[in-house]
């Protein structure tokens, strides 16, 4: 009787989760494609290997990009690291601290802050007491960026584990400081190091905090207190720019920086499940 | 007289605005077995607890009278309560192997984590409290093994082994073996006798039957109070106070 409308309902209502499915996917599909069509052109050994050529000529490549981003990025996330880490560590273990209050209120602001703004607080705190534009400032920027984030993931795989596990460590006679040290970290190492890749594959991305820290720099180099390029920089530059040539490579760019962000949200997501 | 190992005096715990423990006074003879049963919510795990600063950690929680060691007061000021749960360890209700560790570094975590180092010692060790919990001959060919790959019962033998590791004179057992089957439950009964050759034991049970079978003094506990204590024979066969006679016969709890 009514159990073959019931089957008809169960088969519309599947279609459309299958439909919706595909709907958010497709933008993603899109963009991914029209990137990647755009872009491969550009990859070539130059690419890789030379520093941009001047305004206007063709050919030049993104090697002092490609170096500046692994540069600031790491420099980044060993400072938003180690401070988002303590944060979190803080929140989850010593949830009675009466630091946490204000540290739960700055965690909830800066989440919210625009990224642009990260790079004008490391402008007046960074920049202009140091004299000048330079890598460290960037990673500051981004650094500030990725510590709400770092934090909340931190705190949250802390909270899961069950508290039995402190206790169990603290009816040993350990200090308190070893049982998170030696017993709770490691026990949330995956769920930790997920946290991290998915703040720096966040920050990776992002040309604003940089545009009036790191700057930009056509030439290769290493100096973290020098001005220095980045990937995300590069493409804003080039992608407005009225050469062609330079369009054509800010896909290049576009194309690379997507690639990289996939690869860490993968070993993210790896490093998730492995934990 | 037995020499006395612990003892509390009008100890009373607060939670909050209400008070799990009434001022209880009980002695805790040594190398003995002293077993605190009651129903649900009558206090014997909060007691527990106190007895080795368990409560710190919780800012609610507010202790009134004296808990002595050796005659000296655990919450006298300036008593570190690490120094105080080296030596009254404890055993928790669910087993709790610590899961990144082996079966070896399980055991032995109580001293490699302060700084022993010296590999031989630390075998030596963890072989001994092993086979004080009964484990030995089971686990002894994969010591290297992940200690979260044993069985219930093995993971709580592992429990106790790690808290015997650090020699402990006083270990404190939180309803043991509620979580594990009957089989495993007879292996860790079957080893506390041995056991308490060498340390003092307070156990928490909410299995009567477990109380009369392993110990040699008992307290009954309702709603926060000690409602009576004894050696375990009078207290199950001649209890001296009719709610004790009511819960040993099975008339409520």
């Amino acid at each position: 009787m009514n159990l073959r409308r019931r089957y008809l309902r169960d088969r519309v209502m599947v279609a459309l989760v299958y439909l919706g499915t595909l709907l958010v996917l497709l933008p993603l599909g899109f963009i991914l494609l029209h990137v990647f069509t755009q872009g491969i052109g550009a990859l070539d050994w130059a690419f890789f290997t030379q520093p941009p050529a001047p305004p206007g000529e063709r050919g030049g490549g993104m090697l002092p990009a490609i170096v500046g981003t692994f540069i600031i990025d790491l420099m980044a996330l060993a400072m938003g690291g180690l401070l988002g880490l303590g944060g979190g560590v803080l929140m989850a273990e010593y949830p009675d601290h009466p630091l946490n209050r204000p540290l739960r209120l700055v965690a909830n602001v800066l989440g919210g802050v625009p990224a642009i703004l990260m790079g004008l607080f490391a402008f007046v705190l960074v920049v202009e007491p140091m004299g000048g534009f330079s890598a460290f400032s960037g990673a500051v920027a981004l650094a500030v960026l990725m510590i709400p984030i770092i934090m909340r993931a931190t705190e949250e795989v802390l909270r899961i584990l069950p508290w039995e596990l402190r206790e169990a460590g603290l009816a040993l006679g350990l200090p308190r400081w070893r049982v998170t040290l030696s017993l709770i970290l490691p026990a949330a190492k995956g769920g930790i190091v997920t946290g991290l890749l998915l703040a720096l594959a966040r920050a990776a991305g992002e040309a604003a905090p940089l545009l009036f820290t790191a700057f930009g720099n056509p030439f290769l180099s290493f100096d973290p207190l020098g001005p220095m390029d980045s990937l995300p920089l590069k493409i804003y530059v080039y992608a407005i720019s009225p050469y062609e040539d330079w369009i054509r490579q800010a896909w290049g760019a576009a194309l690379l920086l997507a690639l990289l962000l996939m690869v860490t949200n993968y070993l993210a997501r790896r490093a998730m499940r492995r934990s | 007289m037995e020499p006395l190992r612990m003892e509390t005096q009008n100890l009373t715990v607060h939670y909050g605005k209400s008070a799990g423990v009434k001022n209880v006074s009980l002695p805790v003879y040594d190398r003995k077995i002293t077993a605190l049963i009651g129903p649900s919510g009558c206090g014997k795990t909060t007691f527990l607890r106190a007895l080795n600063r368990m409560h710190d950690l919780n800012p609610i929680v507010r202790i009134e009278g004296r808990v002595l060691l050796d005659g000296e007061d655990l919450y006298a000021p300036g008593v570190d309560p690490v120094v105080i749960r080296r030596r009254v360890g404890m055993v928790f209700q669910r087993p709790t192997p610590f899961p990144t560790m082996s079966i070896f570094e399980n055991v032995v975590a109580g001293l490699r984590l302060v700084g022993v180092r010296d590999r031989e010692r630390l075998m030596a060790v963890a072989e001994r409290s092993l086979r004080a919990a009964a484990l030995w001959d089971e686990v002894k060919d994969r010591l290297n093994e992940p200690a979260v790959g044993l069985s219930g019962g093995q993971q709580q033998r592992i429990s106790i082994a790690r808290a015997l590791a650090v020699e402990p004179e006083v270990l404190l057992m939180d309803e043991p073996t509620s979580a594990l089957d009957p089989i495993s439950t007879q292996a860790i009964e079957d080893l506390l006798a041995g056991l308490k050759e060498q340390v003092t034991i307070v156990i928490v049970t909410h299995n009567m039957q477990q109380a009369a079978r392993v110990s040699d003094y008992t307290a009954f506990f309702l709603n926060g109070d000690m409602i009576e204590y004894g050696p375990t024979e009078k207290l199950f066969t001649n209890p001296a106070d009719p709610r004790t006679e009511d819960y040993i016969t099975g008339r409520f709890g």
